[in-house]
């Protein structure tokens, strides 16, 4: 199957656009960590943004979507909206969760993004169970789950994979392996490190990407989307990436070298992709620019509007630990 | 004119609470090992996949914890699932996503997603099934915000339960004693519902309030009639809801007999009835006329050979003294 990707100057534009969002959201997140704006834990996407923008590039507003606790990128481009993703990470009221997830829990229902989990593995077995709810409910929608290589050390990845597997249920598998659960190095946790094999041995169609490269994240998201809306099952993609900064901020990095870090610069999916729309005539200077100013403003009103949030009352801080009713789950 | 009561077992309540609970509503479904075609651990689902076919009883692979997640997920999705878990010791595989994902996820979210999500399963021992097939940890699930948790001790709330589970928005634990499956009790036509909010006195009495829940309340209620025979009159709350607790009625119950024998066979050491005890010990302390007092499983894994499980678990002699001592004290 060959999916079709419209590769005109819009659309090119369009993914350098999401990419570069995501990586200008982070620089400011660490501002704001650094100003104690933002606290506890906070993982940062930079280097691995071609994964999600091109994922979400083949996923409708029915689909599903499970994020990991790395999720500030998978939400933006799912598109969940920046200001209120702000506003949880500063522990507003006006935050997606109301301050009570934080980074690591982003929760967006109209837009079916059932959450950053940050048990690894755990968003698996969910993405299971909601794609059978789906294929009952929502024939035709698909749940993508993103997942670090990490996570295919855990029980809760082989469940799943079995279980999406003889139940032929719409999972996209998104696993980012960017070679390091945290500080452990890849082939010293697996003893296959070409993950795509472990899908293969559930007898589950795989594709192992570049995830470095957005174009080809994109075509791979697509031809593995309509794989599923055609037959049903599920379909798995490695995409080989890395993170250009520590796990989170607390992260001295002795486990890899500066050399390799910079190595891997080398391939940063936002420069190249710039490099070679402006060689290409497919982006002039002056369009850069104006997508330059478009994020700076877009940041600058998610901040204000975070900075404007209220806080939630104490005394609501039991609210929702027992639910009054069943929020009706629905498609945007 | 009253319709006569009929009789059936505690497990024959629990498949036609299931039966029902699948006709009423086309969203729900069951899923877990060996509930289709081998018709149930304990043969509670048998001839249902006959009846509903295999999408709406699913058997499942031995995976506790995959089965338990993709019921969350389903369950946020939109469906009804009711999960069956075996025995509750195989529940500490699916722990994780019990605890991080359904009971976490509508308060994390900020109210955006519900759980509304049954788990049934069998627990305590009595039967000789040893140390992996026996234990009771429904308290460990009454410690977790955002779950409700039952433990039907009649046929009647076995039979009426699960459609007061399925209709809560809330993750709804549902343990059913391995020893309770095969005990008879009548059913009143006439009842059709019962809540999931309030524990109720089984027996009333005036001297020593024995609350208590599950297979410790047919004991107790044994006890309470050889506790009446030599002159005692107790009386016997049935807790029903372990999370939340019924405090109210627990407190009316104490307060009017002065005395609480609690029974539980969780181990002693942060039980259930740890933290009843504590609570009486805070609300009703000046209620008091003598110390609380607690039966519970001695603190061994539950053993094998009959002689050595009967004296793990908590037995009707045992309930009879504490509560003896508490109102004759020597």
């Amino acid at each position: 199957m060959t999916a079709k990707i419209p590769l005109e100057r819009g659309h090119l534009q369009e993914i350098y656009r999401q990419m570069l969002r995501i990586r200008r959201f982070e620089a400011k997140c660490v501002e704001l960590y650094q100003a104690q704006k933002i606290r506890g834990f906070l993982h940062l996407y930079d280097g691995e943004e071609a994964v999600a923008v091109g994922v979400m590039q083949a996923l409708e507003p029915r689909d599903a979507v499970l994020a990991t606790y790395r999720e500030h990128g998978q939400a933006l481009a799912r598109g969940v909206p920046m200001g209120p993703l702000l506003a949880e990470m500063l522990g507003k009221a006006e935050g997606v969760c109301r301050g009570r997830g934080g980074s690591m829990h982003i929760f967006d229902r109209e837009r079916r993004f059932f959450g950053g989990n940050a048990i690894v593995g755990g968003g698996l077995p969910l993405a299971v169970g909601i794609a059978m709810a789906d294929k009952r409910l929502r024939p035709g929608a698909v749940t993508a789950c993103f997942f670090g290589e990490g996570a295919v050390a855990e029980g809760a990845f082989h469940e799943s994979m079995n279980l999406a597997a003889i139940w032929q249920l719409p999972v996209l598998f998104v696993c980012e392996n960017n070679l390091y659960a945290m500080g452990v190095p890849l082939e010293d946790a697996e003893s296959q490190t070409d993950i795509y094999r472990k899908a293969d041995a559930y007898r589950i169609p795989t594709m192992q990407v570049n995830g470095m490269e957005p174009v080809k994240m994109e075509f791979a998201a697509r031809t593995a989307v309509e794989h599923i809306r055609a037959h049903g099952g599920p379909y798995f993609l490695e995409c080989r990436t890395y993170r250009f900064r520590a796990h989170s901020m607390f992260d001295t990095q002795a486990y890899r070298t500066r050399d390799e870090i910079e190595g891997w610069k080398q391939r940063d999916p936002i420069e190249r992709l710039r490099a070679w729309m402006q060689d290409n005539h497919q982006l002039t200077a002056d369009e850069a620019a104006r997508i330059d100013a478009d994020i700076a403003a877009e940041i600058a009103a998610a901040v204000a509007f975070a900075e404007a949030g209220t806080l939630e009352p104490v005394a609501d801080l039991e609210r929702f630990v027992i639910m009054e009713s069943v929020v009706q789950e629905s498609p945007r | 004119m009253t319709a006569a009561p009929l009789r059936m077992t505690y497990r024959e309540a629990c498949r036609q609470a299931i039966r029902d609970a699948l006709l009423a509503d086309p969203r729900s479904f069951v899923m877990g090992e060996d509930v289709g075609k081998y018709g149930g651990c304990y043969a509670v689902t048998k001839g249902l996949l006959e009846e509903f076919g295999p999408e709406r009883i699913l058997d499942t692979p031995l995976a506790e914890l995959g089965i338990t997640g993709a019921g969350i997920g389903a369950a946020l999705a939109g469906l009804r699932p009711i999960v069956e878990i075996m025995t509750c010791n195989f529940s500490l595989l699916a722990l994780d996503q019990i605890l991080n994902n359904a009971a976490t996820i509508p308060h994390m979210s900020g109210g955006q997603f519900a759980v509304p999500l049954v788990i049934r399963m069998a627990t305590g021992g009595g039967r000789q099934l040893a140390a992996q097939h026996s234990h009771s940890l429904e308290g460990w699930y009454a410690h977790i915000p955002g779950l409700k948790v039952l433990a039907p001790g009649t046929v009647e709330d076995a039979r009426h339960m699960l459609a007061a589970a399925l209709a809560d928005p809330n993750p709804v634990l549902i343990f059913e004693h391995i020893v309770l499956y095969n005990a008879e009790g009548d059913l009143d036509p006439a009842v059709t519902a019962v809540d999931i909010e309030h524990a109720r006195i089984r027996r009333p009495g005036r001297d020593v309030s024995i609350i208590t829940y599950g297979n410790s309340l047919p004991k107790s209620l044994a006890a309470a009639e050889a506790l009446a025979a030599e002159g005692i009159p107790a009386e016997v709350l049935d807790l029903r809801v372990l999370r939340p607790l019924d405090m109210p009625a627990i407190l009316e119950s104490v307060r009017r007999t002065r005395r609480a024998v609690l029974v539980d066979e969780g181990w002693r050491s942060g039980s259930l009835s740890a933290e009843i005890a504590a609570r009486l010990a805070d609300e009703a302390f000046f209620d008091l006329d003598a110390p609380v007092r607690r039966v519970c499983s001695a603190e061994v894994p539950v053993p094998y050979a009959a002689h050595l499980e009967e004296a793990a678990l908590p037995q009707v002699a045992d309930i009879v003294a504490a509560a003896r001592e508490l109102v004759k004290p020597r």
